[in-house]
């Protein structure tokens, strides 16, 4: 077993933050994501709970024990980077094997461990092989048997799936998740894909800027972004984030005759925080607005995507389309309009956010 | 702009193969891609239309006349890149006017001027034009790599993965620019890539190619709802269809391995078939016909990917929203009868 406890924990390189104080608890069997854009940090904050790089400032607890000054090789702790690390010149089997021979295991003992993570990865039929005869879903199997067959109290993964091919990517996401329910051993995940994050975390932690944006279930981070920087980066595309003028009791869009006024609930709270007469961001998924003939709102095509099961229409607001302001409405497969088509559009109340353009943080609606 | 057609293109390189009797059309006016995996031949036959290598067999035809025998600046197609392919330090005027500026051209300024400002007008970029490249965001840099070719009114445009080094943000917004350019402008269009969403969501038109051949060629939702081949099939749609083997007895078609009878929609399908069921059309129902026990469950936000067990086999099924379903539970569903999908032992579909 394994928990995780970041405590303050900072890196700076002269005088820049690679990563901002940061608190963090992973518990023990919990599969946290650290999401973001390149450059956010959250490669650097794997390293260091690894102690591949060191940390300037803080405290790095495994186990309720401080590690923080510890050798990487005295924490316990798997870390699977990215593909191809395998050695060409063995079999599948004796790369996983590998680790346990270094460790002086028995040849029993080996044996025994080789055998059973194998059987776990469902790969026995390709021990005999050697990496470059393989595929890079396989080679990729090979390498996570070879991290499992050391039992190590926690995984660290850096961007694994990253060189796969789309198609491997969404069966290897799986195949991680669906071990990781078996083994339950703590794993921190690092990825720039949302999607990846969404599907595979129990929670994550959305990074941008060296700073944790917001830490929380794949609900809590789709649902209530805590500012626009998560709003937008999660989801494909990401929130319609539409900036307002807050009057009356009405938001006034932009296009001749927009306005929205599902207010009752957040009126008190949009009032505290903004004020009368004051612009206002806001927020809702392409689900949550819904295309139809009496909409409150209106717009035209701008352009319209057939995705399978689904078509996503972009609906300029403006009048113009020198600075269209698009906002992205998941429609039906049935219904197509063409571009330049006058629509009109609804929101559903329950599923639009707000935002506060100078802080760029959510506005949370006070409990009645 | 103009019609264009490859008749039965065959290329031979020393050691392989690239394109075998590589046939179809482009209209104008029409956004059409070729879709297909690394290898399959896309940009050859790119290359090949634009003039930049010979075919073997076969013939290229702009409006009905070859143009096997004309260099690529007499066929007058443009090559649209990636936005790094313009001149950082130049303005966006001069980067429109340097095609213009050939020496092949001898276009007198005041023509040019006309000419610049004319596309800079049609692509909404006329307060830009003073502006370094280097300062645009990236839906500008791609509007005026655009207009560097619009500007010399080629026949046909060719983009080769133009998206593909992008973020993924950047390419959801470039991606619906450039649609809503190529529409408005009436730019005829051959855009090649091996992303599938890139192809459903841009094209008038897609052609598949594998290997070197052309498996089919249809609308988006041909191409979705009425793939040709279990390749097409797993081609398009995230995640990918689902894809058992069946067999049909009396009426009905049996997956392998699991408790899923269905009725056969066609009493002409084989006997030994392959069956392909797309995720969204496996539909959770508290009154299902069928059940099975969730294995995985993966909420990506506007929908969640569950995965169900039944018997041996796995099914992948989509659903709206983030599924409350939890691992281990028991759940009922009905699979959309309409919508699936038959396919012979070698993998050819069969039946509606």
């Amino acid at each position: 077993m394994a928990t995780i406890e970041l405590r303050q924990v900072e890196k700076k390189f002269g005088e820049l933050y690679a990563v901002k104080p940061m608190d963090l608890t992973i518990r023990d069997g919990e599969f946290v994501v650290l999401l973001g854009p390149s450059g956010c940090g959250k490669t650097t904050t794997l390293r260091m709970i690894s102690g591949l790089e060191t940390v300037s400032g803080g405290q790095i607890l495994l186990n309720g024990h401080n590690v923080t000054w510890r050798h990487p090789s005295a924490r316990d702790i798997a870390f699977v980077f990215q593909l191809y690390a395998l050695y060409p010149h063995l079999t599948a089997r004796e790369n996983i094997a590998f680790p346990l021979q270094a460790q002086r295991e028995s040849p029993a003992t080996i044996e025994q461990r080789v055998n059973e993570v194998v059987k776990l990865l469902r790969i026995e039929h390709l021990l005999h092989q050697r990496p470059g005869k393989l595929s890079g879903g396989d080679q990729q199997r090979v390498a996570l048997a070879r991290a499992l067959v050391r039992r190590p109290a926690a995984f660290l993964m850096d961007e694994p799936l990253g060189a796969l091919d789309a198609e491997f990517r969404e069966a290897m996401r799986a195949e991680i998740k669906r071990l990781h329910i078996l083994q339950r051993a703590t794993t921190v995940y690092v990825t720039h894909d949302q999607i990846e994050a969404m599907a595979m975390g129990d929670r994550i932690v959305v990074m941008s800027a060296a700073e944790v944006q917001q830490a929380g279930t794949p609900h809590d981070v789709y649902y209530d972004p805590s500012n626009l920087f998560v709003a937008s980066f999660i989801g494909s595309p990401g929130m319609n984030l539409i900036k307002g003028r807050l009057a009356d009791g009405v938001i006034r869009l932009p296009g001749p005759q927009n306005g929205y006024s599902g207010l009752p609930e957040w009126r008190e709270s949009l009032y505290k925080v903004i004020g009368n007469d004051k612009d206002v961001i806001v927020g809702f998924r392409p689900e949550a607005a819904q295309i139809t003939a009496d909409g409150a709102l209106a717009g035209e095509v701008y352009a319209a995507d057939m995705h399978g099961a689904y078509t996503m229409f972009h609906v300029n607001l403006n009048e113009t389309d020198i600075a269209p302001e698009i906002v992205h409405i998941r429609g039906d497969r049935q219904t197509d309009y063409p571009i330049g088509t006058p629509v009109r559009f609804d929101l559903n109340p329950e599923m639009v956010r707000f935002f506060n353009p100078e802080t760029e943080n959510a506005i949370r609606r006070e409990a009645a | 702009m103009s019609n264009v057609e490859l008749r039965g293109i065959t290329k031979h390189f020393p050691s392989v193969t690239a394109l075998r009797d590589v046939s179809f059309s482009i209209q104008d006016g029409e956004f059409f891609v070729l879709l297909g995996p690394t290898g399959a031949g896309k940009t050859t036959t790119l290359r090949i239309i634009a003039g930049l290598e010979k075919q073997s067999e076969g013939s290229v035809l702009f409006d009905g006349q070859p143009v096997d025998a004309l260099t690529p600046a007499d066929r007058d197609v443009a090559f649209v890149f990636q936005q790094y392919s313009l001149y950082p330090t130049m303005s966006v005027y001069d980067n429109l006017a340097f095609p213009l500026r050939s020496p092949l051209r001898r276009l007198a300024e005041p023509e040019i001027k006309r000419r610049v400002e004319a596309t800079a007008e049609k692509l909404r970029i006329s307060h830009l034009l003073t502006r370094k490249t280097a300062r645009l965001s990236g839906g500008e840099m791609q509007r005026v790599s655009i207009g560097r070719a619009i500007v010399r009114d080629p026949r046909l445009f060719l983009m080769d993965e133009p998206l593909s080094n992008l973020d993924a943000k950047l390419r959801e917004a470039l991606r619906v620019e450039l649609e809503h350019l190529q529409k408005t402008q009436g730019i005829t269009m051959l855009f090649v890539t091996h992303d599938q969403i890139e192809a459903l969501t841009m094209a008038d038109r897609i052609a598949v190619l594998k290997e070197g051949r052309i498996i089919q060629v249809g609308t988006p939702g041909d191409i979705y709802d009425r793939p040709a081949t279990t390749f097409v099939a797993q081609l398009v749609g995230t995640p990918r269809i689902n894809l058992f083997e069946a067999s049909r007895e009396d009426g009905r078609l049996i997956v392998k391995g699991s408790d899923l009878h269905l009725p056969a929609p066609n009493a002409s399908l084989p006997a030994a078939l392959l069956l392909g069921i797309r995720p969204e059309d496996i539909k959770p129902d508290s009154a299902g016909q069928f059940s099975g026990r969730v294995t995985l469950t993966e909420p990506l936000g506007v929908e969640t990917i569950l995965h169900i067990q039944s018997g041996q086999q796995t099914l992948l099924s989509l659903v709206p929203g983030i599924s409350p379903a939890r691992i281990g539970d028991e759940v009922r569903f009905n699979i959309v009868q309409e919508k699936l999908h038959c396919f012979d032992v070698n993998q050819q579909r069969v039946g509606a």
